[in-house]
């Protein structure tokens, strides 16, 4: 139990890669605050979780572009738990389009969701893990964000963003032992996503050098190297889950 | 302590002065060594003694001993 005793938060819950982190961390003995936008989507979920795994998996229900609440619900961590060791910003929108057809209504709220949203919880979280003098930043990025890909201009473009933040914010909190480090999945087989695979991207399967879709829990168990005390000197890195995947 | 003991006593801790140079003079602009380092850990000790935690826009609007009571009155601390 890797994660005994600590305390996290993880956006993004409800479904597919946050959904497997909440449940790895918990495997791992860790007290999981599991955020989703809706509320009383994931009580039964959570409650089967904490069962299953003697832990407490809390449902933390707001919105992360809702800056105020989100504020809110960490203080809330922090005066219960008295500690915050690991946020894990997993929340985000995903969309499919070319750079002429990209909408910029819809690329600002992306932006809004994947990178403000993000940066204002590790504003928060980095605020209370430097007066502990440490804790764990994840932020789940993706591939894209690193080697871009046709299609998917704008979400390319939050993930790069996600990775640049990550080294920034990584070099600046260093001094206060706080790691900030960021996933980049692949092509990762969600529900969600396996439906646009076979729909849309089925061809790709080649350009994975494994030849096969990662499974969410592969994604989860790298967060649980970076959130755990064994990555306590991994700081400012992008760490590429994709099964050597080339687009 | 009273609430505006605490507040002078982080003052003068952060900044290293004498509680009397504390007065509606002391800002940014006047004191050499208030730059975002020291305004950071100002704004962090005031948040441990009070207990509050302050919005992104207030710690940015911390630059006076002035304008900071009235910041920190905004999260229900009477000086």
């Amino acid at each position: 139990m890797i994660l005994k005793g600590k305390v996290a938060l993880i956006t993004g819950t409800r479904s597919g890669i946050g959904k497997a982190i909440a449940e790895r961390f918990a495997e791992e003995g860790a007290i999981v605050y599991a955020n989703a936008r809706e509320d009383n989507s994931i009580d039964s979920w959570a409650k089967a979780i904490s069962r299953d795994f003697k832990t407490k998996v809390i449902p933390s229900y707001f919105d992360v572009t809702d800056h105020s609440t989100a504020k809110k619900k960490v203080l809330d961590i922090k005066k219960e738990q008295g500690q915050l060791d690991i946020l894990v910003n997993n929340a985000g929108i995903v969309s499919y389009e070319l750079l002429a057809m990209t909408s910029l209504e819809k690329l600002r709220e992306m932006f809004e969701v994947n990178v403000v949203g993000m940066i204002h919880l590790m504003q928060i979280a980095s605020r209370l893990m430097s007066r502990q003098k440490s804790g764990s930043i994840i932020n789940i990025s993706s591939i894209v964000g690193v080697q871009g890909v046709k299609g998917q201009l704008s979400y390319s473009a939050t993930k790069g963003a996600v990775n640049a933040l990550t080294k920034s914010a990584a070099k600046e909190l260093a001094s206060s032992n706080i790691r900030v480090n960021a996933i980049a999945p692949g092509m990762v087989e969600t529900d969600r996503f396996k439906k646009v695979f076979e729909e849309k991207f089925s061809s790709r399967i080649e350009d994975i050098g494994m030849g096969r879709l990662a499974k969410p829990k592969e994604i989860a168990n790298t967060c649980i190297f970076l959130g755990s005390n064994l990555s306590e000197y991994v700081s400012g890195q992008i760490i590429g889950v994709d099964g050597c995947t080339n687009f | 302590m009273e609430n505006i003991k605490k507040y002078n006593k982080i003052f003068t801790a952060v900044f290293n002065v004498n509680e009397t140079d504390l007065n509606g003079d002391f800002s940014i602009t006047s004191v050499d060594n208030w730059d975002s380092i020291t305004q950071l850990t100002l704004v962090s000790e005031l948040e441990d003694e009070f207990d509050i935690m302050l919005d992104t826009q207030d710690i940015l609007e911390f630059q006076s001993y002035e304008e900071g009571k009235k910041i920190v009155k905004k999260y229900n601390i009477e000086l």
